[in-house]
């Protein structure tokens, strides 16, 4: 048997010269196709690092912003980094794909936002993000969000509960319902000027799931204030329920009597209904709702009724019928 | 891939690379579909020669786009894996999933519809192919692709949530194209 001796050659002649000279570029790329082919590794790993690397902050932080572990039990899930929540945003006022409303609401002002309250309640007027604060702890709230697309996160929002502000409100007893408008300025927002949804943006709640303790004003994000793509300064989350339901850069709050038609329902009404709980057991019309993927996440994970809060919200539905009113 | 080699992937990159896998394989149909009037128009029958590439990049893309979906989205949505990731039961759940999504979700019915009428036709796309099959019968077999292009526009337009402006875009750009064919048809007969 012949023994062949190594060849004489030098490794800078074995490799060619230009992958020699752009290795690190090579070794990425050759990662990347791995990547797309392999999947599973590779991106559980990314999403690993991922959540250990610390959020990316603007510096306007929220001082004295108090955890709540009450509401934040997400069963060890870990909390998406301020980047992927930050960067991968439905804001169709800022575009309709994901990165859009990063880069077109960089120069959103928000200086001297105002909202107003009108409708069934004894102190109607213009509040400023002092007033509704005013008196009020800021907490962190670790919520899962579902968002209708099948994809979710963990975000650790910082608000207010929402019933607060209702209760210094005075509703009367004619409030039956919560409107919720988004801002409609066409100079700063330029995805309003596509007809792609009917504007301003609309949402709404019942007035038990609007004075409910998981129902929170949303101002802040990771300790810091709301970044614009976010729906700055203020915005709802309503976990238990889509992300479509979680309206952005609030800037009215109505209390009527009647089931206000949020922009969704209105757009398709055999897509998207008033309630929009999350619920794996009915799909909608086009995919199914019985899995998610968490951003980061390679597997999907099982969709969970009333995306996990069941225990707090399941006996205000006890009635209803989820499957009609979906 | 491009994106991926620049890192210009999105926070949800799973998604990303199903989007881009389909609209690519739309674009590269478009284009075969334009090589043919465009010679007509200007007479540059070099052209032709291109048809069988872009065809077959088409396909490609169809292709990468199909195995996307498996993998990304009916592979890691099975949730569930008795037996581990790599067994006949995975197997087995995997293509039931992949079935039964093509049986009730009308937006996958025309997708893959618009994806297995490529196959003969990426099949017989050799010179050897067209003189077994004969010209005549060869070039009708693959006016199949007007019906992947039609398929394609509507998988497009039925899985957007709201914004139709891009399947709209495509939409009028493939019937413009199948429309160039019916003129050249009629008006010059």
């Amino acid at each position: 048997m012949l023994i062949r001796k190594p060849a004489d050659i030098r490794s800078s002649e074995i490799t060619p010269k230009k992958v020699y000279q752009t290795r690190r570029e090579f070794i990425q790329a050759a990662g990347a196709v791995a990547g797309a082919a392999i999947g599973v590794e590779v991106l559980t790993k990314g999403a690993a690092v991922l959540h250990a690397v610390q959020p990316a902050v603007h510096g306007r932080k929220w001082p004295n912003v108090k955890p709540n572990p009450t509401y934040s039990n997400t069963n060890g899930e870990l909390k998406n980094t301020w980047e992927q929540i930050t960067t991968y945003n439905n804001y169709y006022e800022f575009g309709i794909d994901k990165d859009q409303p990063a880069e077109l609401a960089r120069n959103f002002k928000t200086d001297g936002w105002m909202v107003e309250v009108s409708g069934e309640c004894a102190k109607k007027g213009r509040y400023s993000l002092d007033d509704i604060l005013k008196g009020e702890t800021i907490e962190e709230r670790v919520y899962r969000h579902r968002c209708v697309e099948a994809w979710s996160m963990v975000i650790p929002w910082n608000g207010i509960p929402l019933a607060n502000f209702i209760r210094r409100m005075e509703p009367t007893s004619k409030a039956q319902y919560v409107k919720f408008t988004t801002a409609n300025d066409l100079k700063q927002m330029p995805g309003l000027r596509s007809d792609v949804l009917d504007w301003p943006y609309v949402e709404g709640l019942r007035m038990d799931e609007a004075m409910h303790p998981l129902t929170i004003l949303v101002v802040g994000l990771y300790g810091e204030m709301l970044p614009n793509q976010d729906g700055a300064p203020i915005r709802l989350a309503v976990p238990w329920k889509y992300g479509f339901k979680h309206v952005k850069s609030i800037n009215k709050i109505e209390f009527v009597e009647k089931q206000p038609l949020n922009t969704w329902q209105r757009q398709a009404p055999r897509e998207y209904g008033f309630y929009a709980n999350v619920n794996p057991e009915v799909d909608h019309p086009r995919w199914s709702q019985a899995t998610e993927r968490r951003i980061g996440e390679f597997f999907k994970r099982k969709t969970l009724m009333f995306n996990g809060y069941g225990d707090q919200v399941a006996s205000m539905y006890s009635k209803l019928d989820l499957k009609k009113n979906f | 891939m491009w994106a991926a080699y620049y890192g210009h992937l999105s926070a949800n990159p799973l998604s990303d690379v199903t989007n881009e896998t389909g609209v690519w394989a739309l674009r590269f149909i478009c284009l075969t579909l334009l090589l043919t009037p465009l010679r007509r128009v200007s007479g540059w029958n070099v052209l032709a020669r291109f048809r069988r590439m872009m065809g077959l990049y088409a396909f490609f893309y169809g292709m990468l786009h199909f195995m996307t979906y498996v993998i990304l989205d009916r592979f890691a949505g099975l949730v569930d894996f008795p037996d581990g990731y790599l067994s006949w039961t995975t197997a087995r759940n995997l293509g039931q999933s992949i079935a039964g999504d093509i049986y009730m979700r009308p937006f996958i019915t025309v997708g893959f519809t618009a994806f297995v009428l490529m196959i003969p036709l990426a099949m017989t796309s050799t010179t050897g192919w067209i003189r077994r099959m004969g010209g005549k019968k060869w070039a009708l077999l693959h006016r199949l692709v007007y019906l992947t292009a039609i398929a394609g526009v509507v998988h497009y337009w039925w899985l957007v949530k709201a914004d139709i402006s891009r399947p709209q875009t495509y939409a009028a750009i493939v019937a413009i194209l199948l429309g160039a064919r019916v003129y050249y048809r009629y008006a010059r007969t």
